[in-house]
């Protein structure tokens, strides 16, 4: 029987230290095609917001994380590619990794764990990467997730906050789905809030923002993307059953919204729905429509007061219209569509056998 | 639309909305099926098993867990010898069980 001294001791395990400013921002290759203003919005929280240092640096590539999960990149390369990474980092004069995407946090923090339990493969690396490109690294002294970040300002995020999660009709807290993206902490537990038994990045942002976070059977379970079951055609199937199930399991529960700090979760659980909505003729939020899904990004920016068609949400699958009504945040519907310099981006085809 | 895939459909087993209408009854006309402790003594001597692959403990498995997908198929492969019950240690009328799971399959026909 755990003791209350074991308790805390187990809990302690399972934070992490996440430095306070001055970070090497790398983008993630989902998010910023699928979510575009996702990122966009991330910065300017961090520079206008929170008044922090953060280096966008134009000449970072993709980690090679969707490669090497479906085994066309090689291990080699991979490391490789994330020393030029690093070496990129020490060359802008920072210590402090800020991955976008999660698979990207999964792959540094399992390079970084390879390196110190086998240094050949590092002394490999850093060989291979100057001989390619005359590039020498540090590692990260401080390696954290996006989301651990807006985490760690949570309570600063909240006394700016214009909006909060209740229902401005009923005074009720809007129940909130977080989805933690399985590469942040499934792999080394230790790295994430929480672990991977209790992860809190998302739930504790929920909370401070007035919401209260669906418990519901599946909630741990994986979105379904699995990199192969996706980007093989025939294994989609596979894919989509994945998130069905979650989506049966949270539908009783009556979510307001899902939130996610994985860009492919996000993009999963929003565009499986209009799969399994056409398919099948099924939905699962109220009046026959879909449950709206936010990244993490997006989740603050509606809150710290940023307009929602700023922020990208005319870009999602499940339109969010219904959450931000309960929200009380006003918005032009006839802008919806418009960029950001007036013109008209045109509507997307509507689905044919569902509302969403 | 041509999607090139479709929704895989779920293997997990769920207890709670199987239907058991099917195996209540077959329990309900050999009582002595609640009795099987699953030794397995009746598909080492099953001389259907040896030439198909017709497996009592599997099917009595299913049974019990309301997963009657295949069972119809399964159940006709049983050649009625009975050797399964001289040897069951429980004494559970197996060839019953059997005959009783037959019967069922036509009165429960439409769950199936």
């Amino acid at each position: 029987m755990d003791t209350p001294r074991t308790i805390h001791r187990n809990w302690k395990e399972y934070q992490k230290e996440i430095a306070d400013d001055h970070f090497y921002y790398a983008r993630s290759c989902i998010r910023q095609n699928f979510f575009p203003g996702s990122e966009t919005a991330y910065l300017n929280i961090l520079r206008n917001d929170l008044s922090l240092d953060v280096y966008d640096d134009p000449k970072h590539t993709t980690c090679t994380g969707i490669g090497y999960h479906t085994d066309i990149v090689p291990l080699e390369t991979t490391m490789t590619v994330i020393a030029r990474q690093f070496a990129l980092m020490t060359e802008a004069g920072y210590e402090n990794f800020l991955p976008s995407c999660v698979t990207s946090f999964g792959l540094y923090v399992e390079i970084l764990d390879m390196w110190e339990h086998f240094p050949e493969l590092e002394e490999k690396a850093r060989e291979n990467l100057y001989k390619a490109t005359k590039r020498e690294f540090n590692k990260p002294k401080n390696l954290v997730h996006t989301s651990d970040l807006i985490f760690h300002y949570r309570e600063k995020i909240a006394e700016n906050a214009k909006y909060s999660f209740v229902d401005v009709k009923t005074g009720q807290p809007l129940k909130g789905v977080e989805h933690i993206g399985c590469h942040y902490a499934k792999i080394f537990p230790s790295k994430g809030i929480g672990g991977s038994e209790f992860p809190y990045v998302l739930a504790g942002m929920i909370e401070s923002w007035g919401g209260t976070v669906v418990d519901y059977p599946e909630r741990r379970h994986c979105c379904g993307f699995g990199f192969r079951n996706y980007l093989v055609m025939a294994n989609r199937g596979y894919s989509v059953a994945n998130s069905k199930k979650k989506f049966e399991s949270m539908a009783p529960y009556k979510p307001n919204f899902i939130v996610g700090n994985c860009p492919g979760c996000a993009m999963f659980l929003d565009r499986w729905q209009y799969t399994i909505g056409e398919m099948e003729h099924k939905t699962y939020g109220p009046n026959g429509r879909g449950i709206p899904v936010l990244t993490y990004e997006e989740m603050t920016g509606l809150v710290l007061g940023y307009s929602p068609w700023d922020l990208g949400l005319q870009m999602h699958q499940v339109p969010v219209e219904p959450l931000l009504d309960k929200m009380g945040i006003p918005y032009n519907a006839e802008e919806k569509y418009l960029g950001i310099n007036g013109k008209n981006l045109g509507k997307p085809q509507l689905p044919q056998n569902c509302v969403l | 639309m041509k999607w090139g895939y479709t929704i895989s459909q779920p293997r997990a087993i769920n207890l709670d909305t199987n239907d058991y209408r099917l195996s209540n009854w077959v329990l309900n006309n050999e009582p002595s099926l609640l009795r099987c402790f699953g030794c397995g003594s009746c598909t080492a001597t099953c001389t259907a098993g040896n030439l198909t692959s017709f497996n009592f403990r599997k099917l009595h498995h299913a049974l019990r867990l309301g997963e009657y997908t295949r069972i119809k198929e399964e159940v006709s492969k049983c050649m009625l010898c009975g050797k399964c019950r001289l040897v069951c240690p429980r004494g559970v009328n197996t060839r019953n069980v059997v005959v009783s799971i037959q019967k069922a399959i036509k009165e429960y026909e439409a769950i199936l």
